[in-house]
């Protein structure tokens, strides 16, 4: 627990620290602080609406492929590799694609599990290891207006299964 | 590509439905998906505000020069096209920075910055360059050092250890960017080869 205190406690710090340092350096560079941060901050009007139709279609996907329970069939088919426990099979396949329901699972995990078993601690590096590559691929690349995304997408993808395969290996290793 | 993810997604979800009767939820969907972007975009638009606020601050005042200055060797190798000294370094370390630190938050703006920025060197519009993908592959595998919301997860659930995972977490991750980056690499350079 004690550990955990420290690291939050220091996580609490960054951002206050960070606003901290840029002003004060911003003061000494002799920058119209106020001025800059209205002007910055206006930019995000145009961001906000370009970003939401891309987050709207994406969701509005997402949503219907999962809550059809398509997945549950993929479960099924996966649990044949004993070495994955099949609790966490909602993790491998969510995280990609829906950072909300990641985070569900995630929850689910602890509460069933605990975040002490073997699950737990998988879908924890899990959850810290990937990012959400169809979330970050449509916003990003939504914003500026890419349509062809090329190969982007096998690329992040192929990130997110070595980072599942290594969370799977690195923690039967420690624990 | 976007265009058939997103129609098979769509198209397989409802065949599912209508296979196993469970039509209804397709309604359900179609009704409240349009409510849950909102609810997204509300939650993400005062971040993004404050943020571009604060950054526009370091961008005037050189502060966000220095950073990438700092990263700069990592950075040319990472991104080769990207001209020296170009404002889109500076956005994408940041970028970087903000995910180590586990503030997603603040390293969304960032993002979105760096693609801006990005899209300027671009030539073909519509088509996403190279370093753009780089960009998104370091982006996707995360490069969390301090996962801070898994542990606050971790401590609500009562772990007896929360943060025993920050070793592995960093050793997945990096693991998850090298490959990314690796694989990147090579399907870069087999379209360029085409």
């Amino acid at each position: 627990m004690q550990e955990g205190v420290i690291i939050n406690n220091i996580s609490n710090y960054v951002l206050p620290m960070l606003v901290f340092v840029i002003l004060v350096y911003g003061i000494i560079k002799k920058v119209d602080i106020y001025d800059k941060f209205i002007e910055g901050s206006k930019e995000s009007f145009d961001l906000i609406f370009t970003i939401f139709p891309t987050m709207l279609a994406m969701i509005f996907g997402v949503n219907i492929f999962i809550k059809s329970g398509i997945l549950d069939y993929i479960y099924n088919l996966f649990s044949i590799f004993k070495f994955i426990p099949s609790e966490i099979l909602p993790m491998i396949f969510l995280r990609p694609i829906s950072g909300g329901a990641t985070l569900a699972t995630l929850n689910n995990i602890f509460a069933k599990y605990g975040p002490d078993s073997i699950s737990g601690l998988i879908s924890s590096v899990i959850q810290g290891s990937t990012d959400t590559t169809f979330y970050v691929i449509t916003l990003y690349f939504g914003s500026v207006g890419i349509k062809k995304i090329r190969y982007s997408l096998y690329a992040g993808l192929f990130a997110d299964v070595i980072g599942i395969v290594s969370a799977i290996i690195v923690v039967k290793f420690f624990f | 590509m976007i265009n058939k993810i997103w129609g098979f997604f769509i198209i397989v979800g409802i065949s599912v439905c209508l296979l196993t009767n469970k039509i209804s939820i397709i309604n359900d969907e179609i009704l409240s998906s349009g409510q849950q972007a909102l609810d997204m975009i509300i939650k993400l638009f005062p971040v993004i505000a404050l943020w571009l606020g604060i950054m526009k601050i370091a961008v005037t005042s050189g502060l966000l020069n220095k950073l990438s200055n700092l990263l700069s060797p990592l950075l040319k190798k990472l991104f080769p096209e990207i001209p020296k000294g170009h404002e889109s370094l500076n956005y994408i370390s940041s970028n970087i920075i903000a995910n180590m630190f586990g503030l997603g938050s603040a390293a969304t703006p960032f993002g979105l910055k760096a693609m801006e920025s990005l899209q300027k060197l671009n030539k073909n519009k519509d088509t996403a360059t190279r370093s753009m993908i780089t960009f998104l592959v370091i982006n996707t595998s995360g490069v969390t050092i301090i996962p801070t919301t898994i542990i606050s997860m971790r401590m609500m659930h009562k772990s007896i250890n929360p943060t025993c995972i920050i070793i592995p977490c960093i050793i997945a991750t990096a693991l998850a960017t090298i490959g990314g980056v690796i694989m990147d690499r090579i399907l870069a350079r087999r379209c360029n080869n085409k």
